[in-house]
């Protein structure tokens, strides 16, 4: 039996690559994929949680959250075609037309 | 009867508003004419009943209030759309609207083919509705809304045609006439308000029953009571022209004719001698101001008087007659004599209503000429604009037994009964000047030969002007009936009508001296002889000679100069008032006070804020990564607060 400090730091490790992706990188791809990561550590907690404490809640909560996640990936991967299409580019720094 | 008050007011409320609004589409003047009139027609029908019945009823029954809703509600304060029937208003009400019917009549026929047809009935009608709501109103505040309505159609009239052209010290255009005359109003609007905050301080209320029953405990020459009928008083010389504010009057002479009989001669104007009288008890509670109004009464109408000399605009002769009539009222009211104050606002109503509609009349058979000097010989041309002027002026000039007789005769004898001989001197004198101009200026008008150019082809205006013209002289002849003085026999009914009216303020007044029926002939001798000679010498000199003028400027050009530019009053006003007042506003007040200090701390404040604004809104980048990793960072602190702490 792995003990849950295991899956815990690696989801901590996840979430902290992901949120460092976010923030520090210009491809809008990138960026989602990052923030893919950053649902996937939490589902990881929620999992590692649910077994451990013997509670299908949390299980139930990942189902969720991959939906949410399935819709999210539709529309935003739809909106970085639409942005490539117009600006033949994916990076960010070019759809800052709205900044002062 | 007096039930029915709501419909006398309701009536020019209706056709205004069916004029306002529709009127412009409306084709046919006609219809906009007789609707407008009517609306002022029925009412008076409805006053006469409602007069009818207060005969008919005990004395002690004839004045009511009749309460339609409340207007104003604060706390403890309450102000009612209410009005108040009783002998004084009722009169009123009826010299208003019957004066103003007739008028109205006789505007149909006068604005024939004007642009602004529809627009001079709802300005007319908008003038009658606030007038009764000054007359009828039983409290200061909504008597205030009718002063400040009349107010607003005096300006509206006067400035009706606001594309003419109008000549006077330092106006040239009708709009610049209207100004003046609202500006100088403000003056005395702003003194009545300072008024009726004092009545509000001393009596808590506003109601003209609760603050005279609360004042009739009070004893004569309380200093609240001056300051409170001399800041009312003070208003009044605002609206009904008396020195020192009188010098928008005659350029109200700017507006249409039919708005200087009605407005600017029988109704407006009095409106401070009814204001005044309205609140008889408060002025025989302070005898100070009563003496105030009777010496500003008297100058007023030997200033305005001997003005009126020398002024050779028909209208504007007429125009210092009305201010120098209106004096004598106020003179009658100051010497305590309200009921012949009252009886000199009717009956001048009739005969200068007459007189101005009959100058209308001439002026529009003259082509829009309005200076004496060149008119002459109109009298076999329009005989029934002469016949009805020459009756009026009879009776302005106090010809027994024409309304103005008696009128005249009541306050020149009240003036020196319950007065001082000087105050009648004064008025005597000023009557002689009355005669006198009023003469001059029919010899020089319909008298002689000819003096107006040959392309000119003068003739009689339509019936719907001289009907009025006869009506208003019959009233003129025998409007006085009303008040036959006991001494000539007569029971002076309008006397004892009032009586109710006055009876307390009359009560707190010093008796009059009692003085013989042979005293009182005596004076009333006097007044015939000076209106006699009056006429005769204003007739003869100017039937002799029409330039007779030139003749005086030649002998006194001094005095008749000082006459002519009307004591340089307007002249010292622009100079002693105006013209510092429009200096300290443009260099002080404007470039100072508003450029430097207030646009300067405004603007001052908006750089300081701009000035740091430029700082920190480089903290906000617009790029969602830097916000973003603020939040990071954030959490990451609140975390690391949480865990150590």
């Amino acid at each position: 039996m792995i003990p849950i400090s295991h899956y815990l730091i690696l989801s901590a490790v996840m979430f902290t690559i992901g949120c460092a992706g976010v923030l520090t990188r210009r491809n809008a791809i990138i960026i989602f994929m990052c923030i893919e990561l950053m649902l996937n550590s939490v589902n990881l907690t929620f999992v590692a949680f649910s077994a451990y404490l013997g509670d299908s809640a949390g299980q139930i909560i990942v189902f969720f959250v991959m939906a949410v996640a399935a819709a999210e990936a539709a529309v935003g991967l739809a909106i970085v075609l639409a942005l490539f299409r117009n600006k033949k580019s994916v990076d960010i720094n070019d759809v800052n037309i709205l900044k002062w | 009867m007096h039930h029915y008050v709501g419909l006398i007011v309701l009536f020019p409320l209706i056709g205004l508003i069916v004029n306002g609004l529709f009127g412009r589409h409306i084709r046919s003047e006609r219809v906009v004419g007789w609707i407008g009139s009517l609306a002022v027609g029925i009412p008076f029908l409805v006053a006469a009943a409602i007069l009818y019945g207060m005969l008919g009823s005990p004395v002690e029954e004839r004045s009511n209030t009749v309460t339609l809703f409340t207007w104003i509600a604060a706390g403890s304060f309450q102000v009612n759309a209410a009005y108040q029937v009783d002998q004084l208003s009722i009169l009123m009400t009826l010299i208003v609207t019957g004066v103003g019917f007739l008028i109205h009549v006789y505007s149909i026929g006068y604005m024939h083919g004007d642009r602004g047809f529809w627009r001079f009935f709802t300005y007319l009608n908008l003038f009658i509705f606030a007038m009764l709501n000054l007359v009828l109103a039983d409290n200061y505040v909504l008597m205030f809304l009718g002063w400040e309505g009349v107010g607003l159609c005096s300006y509206l009239l006067i400035g009706f045609w606001y594309e003419k052209k109008f000549a006077g010290t330092s106006i040239t255009w009708t709009g610049d006439a209207a100004n003046k005359a609202f500006w100088v109003n403000r003056i005395g609007d702003f003194a009545f308000m300072l008024g009726m905050f004092l009545i509000f301080r001393e009596f808590g209320s506003l109601t003209f029953s609760t603050v005279m029953d609360s004042a009739s405990s009070l004893a004569p020459g309380n200093s609240t009571m001056f300051w409170i009928t001399l800041l009312l008083f003070i208003g009044a010389t605002g609206k009904s022209a008396q020195i020192p504010l009188f010098v928008w009057l005659p350029d109200a002479m700017a507006g249409p004719t039919p708005v200087s009989a009605l407005i600017h001669a029988a109704t407006m104007v009095t409106a401070g001698v009814y204001m005044v009288a309205r609140n008889s008890l408060l002025y025989a509670l302070a005898p100070d101001t009563m003496m105030i109004v009777a010496v500003i009464g008297a100058l007023t109408a030997i200033v305005a008087a001997s003005i009126g000399l020398a002024q050779n605009d028909i209208k504007k002769v007429l125009a210092y007659s009305t201010v120098s009539q209106l004096g004598y009222m106020f003179l009658a009211l100051g010497v305590g004599a309200f009921t012949a104050g009252i009886f000199h606002v009717m009956t001048h109503a009739f005969f200068k209503a007459c007189l101005f509609l009959g100058s209308g009349s001439v002026i529009h058979a003259m082509h829009e000429e309005q200076d004496i000097r060149k008119m002459g010989g109109l009298a076999p041309v329009m005989p029934k604009t002469y016949y009805t002027f020459l009756i009026s002026s009879f009776a302005i000039a106090g010809f027994p037994p024409l309304s103005g007789f008696f009128s005249k005769d009541e306050i020149l004898w009240s003036a020196f009964s319950q007065g001082s001989v000087l105050l009648w001197a004064v008025g005597a004198l000023a009557a002689l000047m009355t005669a006198f101009y009023m003469f001059r200026m029919v010899t020089l008008t319909f008298l002689g030969t000819p003096r107006w150019a040959k392309d000119k082809h003068p003739h009689e205006s339509p019936p719907t002007m001289t009907i009025p013209l006869i009506v208003l002289a019959f009233l003129a002849v025998t409007g006085g009936f009303l008040g036959i003085p006991a001494a000539l026999g007569g029971g002076n009914a309008l006397h004892h009508w009032l009586h109710p009216v006055f009876e307390r303020a009359l009560d707190r007044l010093p008796t009059a001296h009692e003085y013989s029926h042979m005293t009182e002939y005596l004076f009333m001798l006097v007044s015939v002889v000076i209106g006699v000679s009056g006429f005769w010498f204003g007739r003869k000199i100017y039937l002799a000679n029409p330039d007779a003028d030139d003749t005086f400027a030649a002998k006194a050009g001094g005095v008749f100069r000082t006459l002519s530019r009307k004591y340089y009053i307007d002249e010292g006003y622009m100079r002693g008032i105006v013209n510092p007042l429009v200096a300290t506003s443009d260099r002080f007040l404007s470039r100072v006070v508003d450029t430097a200090l207030i646009d300067g701390f405004v603007n001052g404040l908006a750089k300081v804020t701009a000035s740091f604004s430029g700082v920190l809104r480089l903290v906000q980048t617009g790029v969602v990564q830097s916000y973003a990793s603020m939040i990071v960072v954030g959490l990451l602190l609140v975390l690391g607060l949480i865990l150590l702490g």
